[in-house]
Parts: structure tokens; C-alpha cells; sequence
């Protein structure tokens, strides 16, 4: 279980995070929404320790982010970036198998190969493109490339900011149906930003929506179309006019 | 009226705390070495990348500059009669002072520069993120063994540097001074010192250090987007550049004030 205590997180004078207060449940799927620039990435950074909190408490499953061994949190933890945040260095499969060639969790080169070349396969990925370089592929191939490697070494929580941005419809489906899998197979708790509205409603076991700086609305996906919340019904329904402007 | 002081306070201020960041940034890169594990794979590239691709720059730079080094002292020894030292002071000068530094420097423009770009590249694409999120320390995997193979290939680089300049100084002596070839050779060899040879390895190791070491610091501080890795590569350079010399200052003051 993850939780969020009056969380604020800022840059210089741009206070991002005023407040966030969130609980995502063990073996979940939260789906964060909201508008561009509103902090969802931050808000996942933050618990990943990648920026720091100016005030308020993090914890995973009971104990303070920045009171326990980051080495064994981040273990536990995978992450898809928003970028990607492929490393330009490394053919793809070693990429996705970062984790299984250095570190606690080596092992041979032919099996963290192999291990790769599976979890590109469930990513919809040949594996012709296995030896290629990230600047060689797609944009959306390179996200489906940084989200074989958040999943390969089997994390407990995985964060995904975005995974089906940029994908074509079925290729968004693939994926959808990926994270589905993970969290109702194995058990894993994720924590998936998203803009697209049919992403959310076949991955979503709660939803959040983050607004001006806290959490505007949080309930189960099912109840998303009975909520009241003006905000939130805006949102949902991409309906120009409304309690919020386009221009922030 | 206070106002230039403010500022020259203000600059040595800022100077003081950037030098201060660098001795933290150092200390922690260095406590890697003691930490397990160690990217031996990432050593290795750096060391190729480094030392191996930096060769035909220093060749290069050092037969030109021994080259002209004998002519300058020939002529300016012309003036009370002092031609003959030409062999001597060609040695002395390539291994104390010009082959440590100008291969320093080179190193500064060509390994600086590309660890300082890659390292902010890597830090505005996330990549230095990613690597934190899979438990994979940066310092320990970008900075360490780029100081590392620069620190331990730089001696040899300079060594290199060394004997291509005085083999410029060689051919220019033989080929256009009218010096007699095997008691050029004889003179150079009498004239160095173990203390000479010593000074410009330890030099290397230090311009070495120094130079791929602020590479990874201005790349690891770079701000957002490609303004910020222009201004990472523009500084560290620069940084390094001057590092470089002062450290030159102070190790000949060491090696030879005495
Ligand atoms: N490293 C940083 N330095 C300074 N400001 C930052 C940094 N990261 C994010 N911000 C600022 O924080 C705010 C929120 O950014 P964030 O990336 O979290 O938005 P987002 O909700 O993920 O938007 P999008 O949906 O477009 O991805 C923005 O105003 C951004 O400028
Ligand atoms: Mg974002």
C-alpha cells in the first residue's frame, strides 16, 4: 500500500504539489488524471524519491519513504518515464534487461537475453529489434521498449506516466490489456498516468484526479460517470467549457 | 562605491562554494571505489574511449610543439652562442611542462567535453532517473569509471606525448639544425632525470583525474534542455581547462622548488 500525507512539492516559486493526500491500495490499479502541467509526473517522482518533498509523508506499505533503505524501495519498484528514458548507449534488449546484467540481480548474459526478449514480446515487440539502438526506433516503439524494462525484473509497484501516448489504437489496447494482466495475475500495484479516457476505463480499479495542486476527486473507475464533481464530468467528457479554462 | 567590491566579494563567494561542490561532488565519487559493485564493462569503454582514441590527438599535438620548440631554442640560443643545448632543453621542457600540459589540455577539449555533453544529455532525457530507478547508482556507473580510466591511461598518454615531442625536437635538430643524430639521442637521454619522468606521469595522473572528473560534475548539474547541455559542456571545459593549469603550478612548484 502506498500512501500520500499532505504532500508539496515545489520548483523555486512554482509550488506544483499543495497538499496531496492519496492511498492506492496493495495489488491495485490507480489511474492518476488531470490536466497537462498539473504535477501528475511530479506526483510519481515524488514517491519514487526522484524529487524532493518540500513537506508531508510518503509511505509504501506502512514504513517512511525517507526513513528506509532506498536500495531495497527501489527494488521493489519499476518505472516507466513519460520520455522513456531509454538509454542511447544500449541496444534495446539490454535496455530492458538493465536490471538482470549488473547488480543484486545479475545473472548470465544468455538468460537476461532471454528474460528481454519475453517481455518485448508482450509489448508487442519482434525480436529483430532486440540488438537495435533506442534512436533507431519509433517513438512509441521506444515506450514500449521503456515499459518491457519497468516490468522486467518482476516489481511489486509500477509506475507507468502515459504508457499508451503515442500508440495507435490496437497498440493501446495490447498495452492496456498488459498492465490489466500484471495487476490481476500477479498481484502488482500500479500507479498509471493517462490522458486517454478508454485507457482509463480498461485499466482503472480507482481513480484520481489531480487539480491545482491536490487531489480534486478519488473513487473506484465504476463510479467515474455518476461522480458529481464539475471538474471531473469537465474532464472526462473533454468538454471545452466548464469550471476549468483552457489557458493555465 | 562599495559596489565592485560587493561584486568581487560576490564572484569569490560563488567561486569558493562551486569549488566546495566539486570537493563534495569528488568525495562521493570516490567512495564508489570502496562500494561494490563495480561496472568493470563501463571501465573498460572508458578506458578505449579515453586512452585509445585520444592517441592520434596527443601524437599530433606533441610532435608539432617539439618541433617548434627546437627551432624557437635554437634561435633564441643563437643569441649568446647556446645553440647546442637544443637537445637538452627540447627533453626537459617536453617532459616537465609541455607534455603534461598540452596533452591535459587536449584531453580537457576531447574528454571533457564528451563526458560533460553525454552525462547532461543523459540528465535532461531522464536518463540519469532511469538509472536511479533500477537501482543503479550514476556516480558509481557514469562518473567512476570515467575518472578512474582517465586517472590511470593519462600517464601513459603523456608518456606518449613526451617522447613524440622529443622525437619532433629529434627530427627537426637532425633534419634542419645540423645536429648529429646519435649524440642528440645521447644528449637527451644524459639530460632527463628519473625526478623529470616521474613529475610528468604524476602530472598526467592528475590532469587525468581532474579533467574527466569535471566532466561528470558539469554533466551530472546541467540544467533542462539543449541550453543546458551547451552551458554544462561550455563550462566544464573551461572549468578543467583552468583546473588544469593551476594544478600544473602547484605540482612544479613540488616536484621542482626544492
Ligand atoms: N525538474 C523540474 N524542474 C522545474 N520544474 C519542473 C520540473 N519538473 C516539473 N516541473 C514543473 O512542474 C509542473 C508539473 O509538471 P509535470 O511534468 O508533473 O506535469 P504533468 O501533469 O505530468 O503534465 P503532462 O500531462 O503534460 O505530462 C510544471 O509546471 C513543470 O514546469
Ligand atoms: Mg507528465
Amino acid at each position: 500500500m502506498i500512501t500520500l500525507e499532505n504532500v508539496h512539492t515545489s520548483f523555486g516559486p512554482n509550488k506544483v504539489l499543495r497538499g496531496v493526500n492519496l492511498t492506492v491500495g496493495k495489488g491495485r490499479s490507480m489511474v492518476v488524471i488531470g490536466g497537462s502541467g498539473t504535477g501528475k509526473s511530479v506526483l510519481i517522482k515524488s514517491v519514487l524519491g526522484l524529487v524532493a518533498t518540500d513537506r508531508g509523508t510518503i509511505t509504501v506499505d506502512g514504513t517512511d519513504i525517507t526513513r528506509t533503505d532506498r536500495d531495497v524501495l527501489l527494488a521493489r519498484f519499476g518505472m516507466l518515464f513519460q520520455g522513456a528514458a531509454l538509454f542511447d548507449s544500449l541496444p534495446v534488449w539490454q535496455n530492458v534487461a538493465f536490471r538482470l546484467l549488473r547488480g543484486a540481480l545479475k545473472r548470465p548474459r544468455a538468460e537476461a537475453r532471454a528474460i528481454a526478449l519475453d517481455k518485448l514480446r508482450r509489448v508487442g515487440l519482434s525480436a529483430d529489434v532486440a540488438d537495435r539502438l533506442p534512436a533507431e526506433l519509433s517513438g512509441g516503439m521506444q515506450k514500449r521498449v521503456g515499459l518491457a524494462r519497468a516490468i522486467c525484473a518482476d516489481p511489486e509497484i509500477i509506475f507507468f506516466d502515459e504508457p499508451t501516448t503515442g500508440l495507435d489504437p490496437i497498440m493501446a489496447g495490447v498495452i492496456n490489456d498488459l498492465i490489466r494482466d500484471i495487476v490481476t495475475d500477479l498481484g502488482v500495484t500500479a500507479i498509471t498516468i493517462t490522458h486517454d479516457m478508454s485507457s482509463v476505463r480498461a485499466i482503472a480499479d480507482d481513480v484520481a484526479m489531480l487539480h491545482d495542486g491536490i487531489i480534486r476527486w478519488t473513487g473506484p473507475g465504476a463510479a467515474l460517470d455518476t461522480a458529481d464533481d464539475p471538474y471531473l464530468q469537465q474532464f472526462i467528457n473533454g468538454r471545452s467549457t466548464g469550471p476549468m479554462t483552457a489557458i493555465r | 562605491m562599495t559596489a565592485p567590491l560587493a561584486q568581487i566579494g560576490a564572484a569569490t563567494l560563488g567561486g569558493l562554494a562551486a569549488l566546495g561542490r566539486l570537493v563534495l561532488f569528488t568525495a562521493q565519487t570516490l567512495s564508489h571505489l570502496v562500494r561494490p559493485p563495480f561496472y568493470g564493462r563501463e571501465f573498460g569503454a572508458a578506458l578505449v574511449q579515453i586512452g585509445f582514441f585520444s592517441l592520434p590527438v596527443v601524437g599530433l599535438t606533441a610532435l608539432f610543439t617539439g618541433g617548434a620548440l627546437a627551432l624557437q631554442i635554437y634561435a633564441g640560443g643563437a643569441r649568446f652562442s647556446a645553440e647546442a643545448v637544443v637537445p637538452q632543453i627540447v627533453a626537459i621542457g617536453m617532459v616537465r611542462e609541455l607534455g603534461p600540459v598540452l596533452v591535459g589540455l587536449m584531453i580537457a577539449a576531447r574528454v571533457t567535453s564528451s563526458i560533460a555533453a553525454e552525462i547532461a544529455t543523459m540528465k535532461v532525457t531522464e536518463q540519469i532517473d532511469a538509472l536511479v530507478t533500477l537501482s543503479t547508482d550514476p556516480l558509481k556507473y557514469l562518473a567512476l569509471p570515467r575518472v578512474l580510466a582517465a586517472t590511470l591511461v593519462m600517464p601513459v598518454l603523456v608518456a606518449v606525448g613526451d617522447i613524440i615531442g622529443i622525437f619532433g625536437g629529434y627530427l627537426v635538430g637532425t633534419q634542419r639544425l645540423g645536429f648529429n643524430a646519435a649524440a642528440y639521442l645521447q644528449n637527451t637521454a644524459d639530460f632527463l632525470t628519473v625526478t623529470d619522468i616521474l613529475s610528468s606521469l604524476v602530472k598526467g595522473a592528475v590532469f587525468g583525474f581532474i579533467a574527466a572528473l569535471v566532466g561528470c560534475y558539469y554533466g551530472m548539474h546541467s540544467t533542462r534542455g539543449a541550453m543546458g547541455v551547451g552551458q554544462a559542456t561550455k563550462s566544464g571545459v573551461v572549468a578543467a581547462a583552468v583546473l588544469i593549469l593551476a594544478a600544473n603550478f602547484i605540482l612544479t612548484e613540488a616536484f621542482f622548488s626544492a
